[in-house]
């Protein structure tokens, strides 16, 4: 396989390298037809129209459509891709590296797992976070922790996590940032949640706990209103 | 924040709620949304152009006046829209930096107007995305570098005390300022070109000596030719320790290019000088004779093209650079391939590299004098070769330094054409014409009465006479003035009779705010020093420190309208006919209309007598206990 493609590859550069020399003798104006070989993909992308988007989601015919207008300000083509995303969310944290947690974002939001965002996507996922149940909510966390989606938090996974909220504060935090505080987070997580001590949080647990959690669940609701 | 955040914020907001369940302390309090409205179309009239926008996008960018709600001060109530009296066709470009978070510079709108209307909706300029940015600092700079040209100009022209120092250093940079300098100036030019004909002819041969050989003029007579030499280099001398003298920074002058080429140019006589005697040395002497040609750049301060030249060849430095790396490569080369070439050939002139370097440089620059020539076949082909690689080699750096140089030339001729005095003097006093006759019809309608006529009830008949002779416009002007006036208690006087009186009374110092005024009959013999004293007892009783701070304000006025150019300034003046208006503007009596002149250096306020009172001049006053008081002269807008 790979003898073929370098066997391929040297003789389009013989090729080129023949046409080169036969425009140079004969004289012709250099035209750049090399690029007509390349053509730009764009993905072009429309949404699905508003009625089932309504249907679909929480959100009111004027939300949505505010909704919308931003999106496809940024984003012309209609979907958002992982680097955009990544920019868009380092906006809002600018002191720190918001990379990591934005990527984690960015793989709990894309449900199909092309690689890109779709405007479905985001409206219903925002539905759920803004205006969804307790449950929902909980079940999106879960997803989020859960990077591998096996259905368990492991210790692992909620050190990245946590690491990557952390960074997102950046350096300049009083008291300083430590390595130490982070694990110690993590502990203090599973011996929250983990009740049956097995090392892993499972999505039974997870709900168990949090909903048991007074704090947590007056938390979840303080962005009910933003949009 | 950039464009588009405020959109993306709900979503970093939903983002939020995967912290919840791992934090461990309580949240905040979420800010209330109070003026949830719906999103809604605004509309924004820019001069008659009506644009729409949702409020949305406009609050993309809330430190912008379009942003915040500072343009609730324009919003018309009636036609329900934002109205701004400005230029449209810039504020698309300035929507359109809301709506797609990028700021474009057009190319054809002019520099300032464009910094004005982005100064006014309150967007900094150094947004401007990257492929407009470059445009709009080019423009930028050549619009200072026009400003800081004018300003200079304009320093030049007026500057009352300047040391003698100062005198000479500016006589000595600009011949035209008077005519000692231009004198100057001419005499220097001359003896230049005497020094540099007189090196040239030393060398002619004339005549014959009986041993009929040629010999040079300079051996023939040569005391002549020493005292011409002596002659020019002491005015040389003279002039270079004058200017040394007169150079505000005696360092930076030393090492100006000038000044080393005075230097250089008559440092050869004095050496000779002391060096006459010791005959070894002589022949290092006659060189040394040399560098006496370079009297010839001493041309440069009297000739603009040369000046010119000199500063394109240094502005051009890279591309010279370049065209000196690219000739010698292909010197070196060719000179190799020549030499190897015509190896074979016998009784060949290509005896080494080296001499073949002569060859190269000779066909590159299509010389050609034909003391070398090739003479095998393959020295010929690269021969052919390399006089065709010259010429390419040679014209390609040539463009650019005359671009530069036809650039610079340009600014220059601009620069000259606006440093021409004629011209600038034209400008102003047809600008300050037009002024002149806009301020005066204040007075002009006091002095006809019709003010006083706005201070009486208003019959309907004076209202008629006064919309004939006077637009709308300008009688509510004129009432703002006389609301000015009646203010500050002090009246407007007339420009060239205030100058006059200037000069007169610049001789006589009034105490000020002391007590002794209201005592001082001096002022004013009419009734209206009652007047004056009235007004001028307030000010004595308060605070040396607020009378300080109002004259300040009002010298603060001054200074803001004096600097500038009197174009700038339209000074309402009043026409001082003491005894016209005395008979219009006092109410109660008859008021000789005065200014308040405080005069720079006794810190005293004069007052403007009337001609009629008796005004003896008094000493100067007890110092002040604020002696810092500065020229304050009442000319108002």
């Amino acid at each position: 396989m790979k003898m073929s493609s370098r066997r391929r590859r040297c003789k389009r550069q013989l090729i080129k390298f023949t046409q080169h020399i036969t425009r140079f003798i004969t004289g012709t104006l250099s035209s750049d037809n090399e690029d007509e070989e390349q053509e730009s993909m764009t993905e072009r992308y429309h949404p699905e129209n508003l009625e089932q988007l309504q249907s679909q989601t929480h959100f009111s015919r004027q939300e949505l459509q505010l909704l919308f207008r931003g999106f496809k300000n940024d984003c012309p083509s209609g979907v958002v891709n992982e680097d955009t995303f990544k920019n868009i969310y380092a906006l809002f944290f600018p002191l720190g590296d918001s990379s990591k947690y934005a990527q984690f974002l960015f793989n709990a939001f894309d449900k199909d797992k092309n690689g890109s965002l779709s405007f479905e996507e985001l409206v219903c996922d925002l539905s759920v976070l803004l205006r969804g149940s307790t449950e929902e909510k909980l079940n999106w966390a879960f997803n989020l922790y859960d990077i591998n989606s096996d259905g368990q938090i492991t210790k692992e996974e909620m050190l990245d996590i946590l690491k990557s909220i952390y960074d997102l504060m950046g350096k300049s935090v009083h008291p300083r940032l430590k390595e130490e505080a982070v694990r110690q987070h993590v502990r203090m997580f599973f011996q929250k949640m983990d009740i049956n001590q097995d090392g892993v949080v499972t999505i039974e647990e997870f709900m168990d706990c949090c909903q048991k959690d007074e704090d947590i669940m007056q938390s979840l609701k303080i962005f009910d209103n933003a949009v | 924040m950039a464009a588009g955040v405020a959109a993306w914020l709900p979503f970093a907001r939903a983002a939020a709620i995967g912290w919840m369940p791992v934090a461990n302390l309580p949240m905040p309090v979420a800010p209330s949304n109070k003026n949830k409205h719906q999103d809604e179309l605004i509309i924004l009239n820019v001069s008659g152009r009506r644009f729409q926008t949702w409020r949305n996008t406009l609050d993309r960018y809330p430190d912008t006046l379009l942003g915040s709600s500072e343009k609730e001060f324009f919003f018309n109530e009636e036609t329900r829209e934002y109205f701004f009296d400005r230029d449209p066709d810039v504020f698309r470009s300035i929507l359109n930096f809301y709506r797609t978070g990028k700021l474009h510079y057009p190319r054809y709108e002019c520099i300032s107007a464009y910094d004005e209307e982005l100064a006014f909706f309150g967007i900094i300029p150094e947004i401007i995305s990257d492929c407009c940015y470059e445009e709009y600092k080019d423009r930028k700079r050549e619009n200072v570098e026009r400003l800081m040209d004018d300003l200079e100009d304009n320093k030049d022209s007026k500057l009352p005390n300047m040391t003698f120092r100062e005198t000479m250093w500016r006589a000595f940079e600009n011949p035209h300022t008077s005519t000692m300098a231009l004198v100057f100036y001419y005499v220097t030019g001359f003896f230049i070109a005497i020094s540099v004909i007189t090196n040239v002819v030393e060398t002619v041969p004339c005549g014959y000596m009986p041993n009929q050989r040629d010999i040079p003029c300079g051996e023939r007579y040569t005391e002549a030719f020493f005292c011409m030499d002596t002659a020019c280099v002491m005015i040389f001398t003279v002039e270079y320790l004058m200017r040394l003298f007169a150079a505000p920074s005696r360092y930076r002058f030393m090492r100006s290019v000038m000044s080393i080429i005075d230097v250089v140019a008559i440092l050869p006589y004095y050496i000779g000088l002391v060096m006459t005697n010791n005959e070894d040395v002589s022949g290092a002497f006659v060189t040394l004779r040399v560098f006496r040609v370079f009297r010839i750049f001493k041309f440069s301060r009297h000739s603009q093209g040369l000046r010119i030249l000199g500063y394109t060849l240094k502005s051009c430095a890279s591309e010279l650079g370049f065209l000196l790396f690219s000739l010698t490569m292909a010197i070196i080369i060719f000179a190799t391939v020549m030499f190897y070439a015509e190896k074979g050939s016998s009784s060949s002139k290509f005896t080494s590299i080296p001499a073949s370097f002569w060859y190269t440089i000779v066909t590159m620059t299509t010389l050609g004098y034909g003391d070398m020539v090739p003479k095998t076949i393959a020295g010929k082909i690269f021969g052919s070769i390399c006089s065709l690689s010259g010429v390419l080699v040679i014209a390609l750096p040539v463009p650019v330094i005359v671009s530069n140089f036809s650039r610079i030339y340009h600014q220059n001729q601009r620069a000259d054409k606006r440093r021409a005095q004629k011209v600038q003097k034209a400008r102003l006093s047809r600008m300050r014409i037009t002024k002149s006759g806009s301020s005066s019809a204040f007075p002009h309608s006091k002095r006809n009465g019709l003010n006083q006529s706005l201070e009486l009830t208003g019959s309907l008949e004076e209202d008629q006479q006064l919309k004939k002779t006077t637009s709308l416009l300008e009688s509510q002007h004129h009432h703002l003035l006389h609301c000015l006036e009646k203010t500050t208690n002090h009246e407007f006087v007339d420009e060239r009779l205030y100058e006059q009186g200037y000069l007169q009374t610049a001789l006589q110092n009034f105490p000020s705010q002391s007590p002794s005024l209201s005592s001082e009959e001096g002022i004013t013999g009419t009734c209206c020093s009652q007047r004056t004293k009235k007004s001028m007892q307030p000010l004595s009783a308060t605070h040396t420190h607020s009378h300080t701070h109002n004259l300040q304000e009002l010298s603060a006025l001054h200074i803001q309208c004096g600097e500038q150019q009197p174009l700038n300034t339209s000074r309402s003046s009043l026409n001082l006919m003491s005894d016209e208006s005395g008979s219009l503007n006092c109410k109660s009596s008859g008021l000789v209309t005065t200014a308040i002149i405080s005069i720079p250096t006794p810190p005293s306020n004069n007052y403007r007598a009337s001609p009629d009172a008796p005004t003896p001049p008094n000493p100067d006053a007890p110092p002040l206990p604020n002696p810092g008081t500065d020229v304050v002269k009442i000319s108002a807008l």
